[in-house]
């Protein structure tokens, strides 16, 4: 694989993956309209009920709206990048699949490149949301916005390879619904997205360590402290480590075999 | 001598713990041949595709002009154009957009990809529709795109599994034609999956299998010859117990 190919490559999966984002308007509007919602309604609901104290790395108190913008964008990236990965194996995609995987380039650097590709446009639609976030009085430091896309980068990654990996673990994997309601949804309740963990912590000391350890909070609060120009480095350590556990499991048990079995229902 | 365009030997395969779909399968495709791979419905030729495609991977061997695929497979890869059963255009990209992005796949870019785009859209009677979404395409078109995307870098080997699924008669002669043009024309050999046997013509050669094992090789006259019949739906029907299927 020359340096060149293995460039324009990327390059051709990146532009693909933005032309298909673009094609199909409804595509962002359905991305941000559930994140907006959370921000609009929500959040406007819930304000006065959840009271958030200084913690770090805010300074001051702050409105629900700004300690849930952070987690919102996990939201996004969450649910961007496990539909792209999960389609990688069984949905209309895997026509397109075979394309990349027919081409003379090794398997884990084309599915790096697709996974790549994936949370490059997941991460677009992140700072849409954060531009239209910034008239609902969501105003982090500008600098902050640029310091956060590595933070987006490496929890996009992480969630995505968490999503191949679960696609080539579950045999049973119909439906994009059956992993929103056992993992995407758990996930997202269990992890400081919506409330600080001290308070998950007054009410059950065993759901705390729960959401602790869920690798969600760890991209949460990563994408926290980077819009406010502070580095987690617990939580870049725990996201990195949980990225290349999910990649190096995902990469192994990858088998085409699989979207091609449920394509075809028994194969030939 | 210049080595096969395609060499498959002893090559097996079963999904999961299963009976095996394919059998120490071994054939031969020459270099610059029109090869028709027979077989009705279950054979195992999609098997045999995805194999060939290294998309799955068996045991025995697959040489791709003289490149062993398991060892070499970059190389081997990049002298294969490939035309799936199902379709796999994107419908909302133009039928450029489409190409571009299989460009980019084989390290072609710039003005070096614009040409051979332009090229091969030309030389299959499809350059007028180059800025068109393939959504607005005929289904014979969308076929002729995939061929073009196929050929685009100079391949050596064209695998199509069976690519006239869906076309009606028109389309469906014209792709035939197309690619036995092409196979005469130039260095290309095409390995051409079908349970039809009118797409195979007598100066063909032909691979027969059933039930994942081959039961027939050679050119078409051998084939006939060797079954003990007159033509080749009749050694089709002697040799997989079922009747040959014409559109």
């Amino acid at each position: 694989m020359s340096l060149r190919h293995a460039r324009r490559a990327f390059w051709g999966i990146l532009v693909r993956e933005l032309l298909r984002f673009f094609g199909q308007r409804e595509r962002l509007l359905a991305a941000l309209v559930r994140p907006l919602i959370w921000l609009f309604v929500f959040a406007a609901g819930f304000r006065t009920v959840l009271g958030v104290s200084i913690q770090p790395p805010y300074t001051t108190y702050v409105l629900y709206e700004v300690y849930i913008a952070p987690g919102l964008c996990g939201m996004i990236l969450l649910f961007s990048t496990m539909q792209g990965a999960l389609a990688m194996v069984y949905d209309q995609e895997m026509g397109s699949m075979r394309v990349l995987l027919v081409s003379p380039l090794p398997r884990w650097y084309l599915l790096a490149c697709k996974l790549v590709a994936i949370v490059l446009v997941a991460c677009l639609q992140v700072y849409v949301f954060l531009a239209i976030a910034r008239f609902w009085d969501v105003d982090p430091p500008w600098l902050g916005y640029l310091a956060a896309l590595p933070a987006l980068l490496a929890a996009g990654l992480m969630l995505g390879a968490l999503g191949l990996l679960l696609s080539s673990l579950i045999q049973q994997l119909e439906s994009f619904a059956g992993v929103m309601n056992f993992v995407i949804f758990p996930m997202f309740f269990a992890s400081s997205a919506l409330y600080p963990l001290w308070r998950m912590r007054e009410s059950s000391e065993l759901l705390y360590q729960i959401c602790a350890f869920n690798p969600f909070t760890h991209a949460v609060e990563l994408i926290r402290f980077a819009l406010y120009l502070e580095v987690a480095w617990t939580e870049l350590a725990w996201t990195v480590g949980w990225t290349v556990l999910f990649l190096a499991a995902a990469l192994w048990g990858y088998s085409p075999v699989k979207g091609f079995l449920a394509r075809t229902g028994k194969g030939e | 001598m210049s080595p096969p365009a395609l060499l498959v030997r002893d090559l097996s395969f079963a999904y999961g713990k299963g009976s095996k779909a394919l059998d120490s399968v071994s054939f031969t495709v020459p270099a610059s041949s029109f090869t028709g791979l027979l077989g009705p419905n279950g054979a195992g030729k999609t098997t045999l595709m995805a194999l060939v495609t290294r998309l799955f991977s068996g045991t025995g061997s697959i040489e791709v002009a003289g490149r062993d695929l398991a060892r070499h497979p970059g190389p081997a890869l990049a002298t294969m154009g490939v035309v799936f059963q199902r379709p796999t255009l994107d419908l909302d990209l133009t039928v450029e957009r489409n190409l571009r992005y299989a460009a980019a796949l084989y390290g072609l870019a710039g003005r070096e990809a614009e040409q051979r785009i332009g090229a091969v859209l030309e030389r299959l009677g499809v350059a007028d529709r180059r800025k068109a979404p393939v959504r607005t395409l005929s289904g014979g078109l969308r076929r002729r795109v995939e061929l073009a995307r196929a050929l685009l870098h100079g391949p050596t080997l064209l695998i199509l599994d069976e690519p006239t699924v869906g076309l009606d008669i028109d389309s469906r002669r014209a792709l035939v034609d197309h690619v036995h043009a092409l196979c005469r024309e130039g260095e290309l050999a095409a390995l051409w999956t079908t349970h039809l046997v009118d797409e195979i013509r007598p100066e063909d050669r032909v691979v027969v299998l059933d039930r994942g094992r081959v039961v027939a090789e050679g050119t078409v006259e051998e084939a006939v010859h060797a079954a003990g019949c007159r033509s080749l739906a009749e050694a089709y029907h002697r040799l997989t117990g079922r009747p040959a299927v014409a559109a």
